[in-house]
């Protein structure tokens, strides 16, 4: 199953903080800007305003005539902002007293100073005319003072705030930004040690997540159990319904075996006899066709998703050959083990099962009285488990076909099978990476079946 | 041997008995769980033949429940062929597992192993002429030397000291040694009788060739 996978939440949250970070850092910066721009033209206005007053004041009337002492610190005042430059005008009305005739300034009312920004001479300045009216042979003559300065260190002041503020603003922002992509993975932390809970799990653990969390993870836990649960439900119904279905299907066909034998022993007759026996076999070859129908079956769900666990083979084996032995007894067949130290990785019960329908053959195809040998070892790489018989073997014919589902080869007449044996013993093993071996016994002349594994 | 068999299904139960009681078994049978523990308060047996799937409860559970109280051995019933299914079972502290439906003499082959493996095998001893012949044990000793029967020559033995001075016919012995699904002519019986013949001699017991019947075992 592929998932497609989105924006990763880590990258979308980090780059939707970043964006509000980047956008106030620019916010702010504009208002450092225009906060400076305006406090640096304030204090030039109230240092032209100041200077204009002071040059207002010296204004007198001197025998009719309006005189004027231009004060040194007036101008000392300005100079102290920068190298700007700076133009006046005393004017009585129209009349120009002193100082720049084309200067002009804003209009202007009587004791308020008035400002304006003008073009002058291919020059932006700032300028503030102060109007005063002095008492000339008894007539009150209006004087208009008009101070004018360039700009340039108001503009300069304000473009190093501005610059200093875009600094600030940078660094807050790669600060924030930094900040928000480790906040972003520490709140997202939570989910990953999650996934990697969930993810790490074997495939038959359906225990439910118990992880504490923060609550906002908490409707994922329990949907996700509550998942686990229904799931969980659903393998134990279908389990339950196979077990059922094959006891409703296996008992009534023990009874008619069981019957069958009672039978076989009070006929007298060999026909009647015959019939019985048939009628064992048929029994006995549908209940192990169902029998193996029913492990292939759970040799490839269980291949689908493998465990992995350590198996100590030399015991599997034993285990396995002492659940046959009481079988093989029955043809006086003695089952030998030559066990030397192997180990693999996977799923047991599949080994098993392989092994158990690899051992079950060579006990069928074997003639009575004879020797079944199972060796176990290790070497190149590779774990094997080799059964070898005194049966017929696999004769001349190519072997490799046999594992294919439902072959039976051409020595089987009379013996009970469903062609299906080797089929799950190699489906087991090539879940594992491993395979099949299908040869010759070399020393008793029947079939050597190995099971070879990748060592662990 | 004496079986408790623990099976619900009636008929199921009432020919396991008779097949049993063939061979010569004593078998009780319960139905449900609690009608098996009644049993196994008043009585005691060889071996516990379990049905796994059972009304009033599942057997394995009955199993584990049970184990550290009864110490009899159990063979379970299963109508499922899963390994796992039986791994389960054998886990819960059963000794071993058949699966349904099953041959009579495997059933008796593994009920002989878990006896043996269990040291509760118990002696049965059969008296032949000048020998003492034990199935369980799969001996035959006569004086100071102990002869080992091979399976299926302890099952032909047994079949004829059960039935001393009867006919019994080739096929009927065929039915006895031999899976329904072995291809064998009845001469594969009389290697078997060859053997036997010979292990008996000088102890008193003859197996005698009843021309067109089959052999007779006289003491
Ligand atoms: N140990 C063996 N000796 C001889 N032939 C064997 C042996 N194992 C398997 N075969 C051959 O391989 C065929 C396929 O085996 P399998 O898949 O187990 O099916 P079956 O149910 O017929 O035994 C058998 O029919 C038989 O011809």
């Amino acid at each position: 199953m592929s998932v497609q996978p989105g924006w990763p939440i880590a990258r979308k949250l980090t780059l939707f903080l970043a964006a509000i970070v980047a956008l106030l850092a620019l916010v702010s910066w504009g208002m450092v800007t225009s906060f400076a721009r305006e406090a640096a033209g304030r204090t030039q206005d109230n240092i032209l305003a100041a200077s204009a007053t002071s040059i207002a004041e010296t204004l007198r009337s001197e025998g009719g005539q309006v005189r004027l002492e231009l004060p040194y610190a007036a101008f000392s005042m300005l100079g102290a902002i920068s190298e700007d430059r700076v133009f006046y005008r005393v004017a009585a009305g129209d009349d120009v007293l002193t100082g720049y005739a084309d200067l002009d300034g804003p209009n202007v009312t009587p004791g308020e100073p008035s400002f304006a920004t003008l073009p002058y001479r291919d020059m932006n300045v700032r300028a503030v005319s102060v109007m005063r009216v002095i008492l000339a042979d008894g007539e009150a003559v209006p004087i208009t003072v008009t101070l004018a300065q360039t700009r340039g260190g108001v503009q300069g002041i304000a473009a190093g705030l501005s610059r200093q503020a875009a600094y600030l603003s940078v660094a807050v922002f790669l600060l924030a930004v930094g900040m928000s992509a480790f906040a972003v993975r520490a709140s997202l932390r939570p989910l990953n040690t999650m996934a990697q809970h969930v993810s790490t799990r074997g495939p038959s653990d359906l225990r439910p997540l118990r992880r504490r969390g923060p609550p906002e993870l908490m409707p994922l836990v329990r949907a996700l159990n509550r998942l686990m649960d229904r799931l969980e439900g659903s393998i134990k119904r279908s389990e339950d319904f196979i077990a059922e279905a094959a006891h409703r299907v296996r008992t009534p066909l023990a009874i008619v075996r069981t019957q069958a034998e009672i039978a076989l022993h009070s006929v007298e007759e060999e026909a009647q006899k015959q019939t019985l026996r048939r009628v064992i076999r048929a029994v006995d070859d549908s209940s192990r066709s169902a029998s193996q129908l029913l492990d292939h079956a759970m040799v490839s769900f269980r291949a689908d998703d493998l465990a992995r666990e350590r198996v100590n083979l030399p015991a599997l084996a034993e285990g396995v050959a002492d659940a046959l032995r009481p079988t093989a007894e029955m043809k006086d067949i003695d089952i030998a083990l030559a066990m030397s130290p192997a180990e693999v990785e996977g799923d047991a019960i599949l080994i098993q099962n392989a092994l158990r329908n690899v051992l079950d053959n060579a006990i069928k195809y074997s003639p009575a009285e004879t020797i079944v040998r199972i060796s176990v070892g290790n070497g190149g790489g590779e774990a094997r488990i080799a059964v070898s018989d005194e049966g017929p073997g696999f004769g001349e014919e190519p072997a490799a076909h046999l594992t294919e589902r439902f072959k039976r080869g051409d020595k089987v007449e009379g013996v009970v099978g469903s062609g299906l044996g080797l089929t799950i013993a190699e489906e087991a093993l090539s879940a594992h990476g491993g395979r099949l071996e299908l040869g010759r016994n070399l020393e008793g002349g029947g079939a050597c079946v190995s099971l070879i594994l990748p060592a662990a | 041997m004496r079986f408790l068999l623990v099976e619900d299904n009636a008929e199921l139960a009432d020919s396991v008995v008779q097949r049993l009681g063939l061979d010569g078994h004593a078998v009780d049978h319960a139905a449900t769980l609690s009608d098996a523990e009644a049993h196994l308060e008043v009585a005691d047996y060889d071996l516990i033949l379990l049905d796994v799937m059972l009304p009033d409860g599942d057997g394995r559970d009955f199993l584990a429940r049970s184990r550290d109280r009864i110490n009899t051995p159990v063979i379970v019933l299963t109508a499922r062929s899963q390994i796992s299914d039986r791994v389960g079972a054998l886990d819960q502290g059963a000794d071993d597992y058949i699966t349904k439906p099953f041959d009579f003499s495997e059933l008796e082959a593994r009920c002989r192993a878990v006896l043996r493996r269990r040291g509760g095998l118990a002696r049965n001893e059969i008296t032949l002429g000048a020998a003492v012949f034990e199935p369980n044990a799969g001996t035959l000793r006569h004086g100071d030397a102990v002869m080992e029967l091979r399976n299926r020559e302890i099952r032909l033995l047994e079949v004829f000291a059960r039935n001393p001075g009867h006919i019994l016919s080739k096929s009927q012995l065929m039915d006895r040694l031999f899976s329904h699904d072995e291809d064998v002519t009845e001469n594969a019986i009389e290697v078997y009788v060859g053997r036997l013949r010979r292990k008996l001699d000088g102890v008193g017991v003859r197996i005698e060739t009843v021309r067109g019947a089959g052999y007779r075992m006289s003491l």
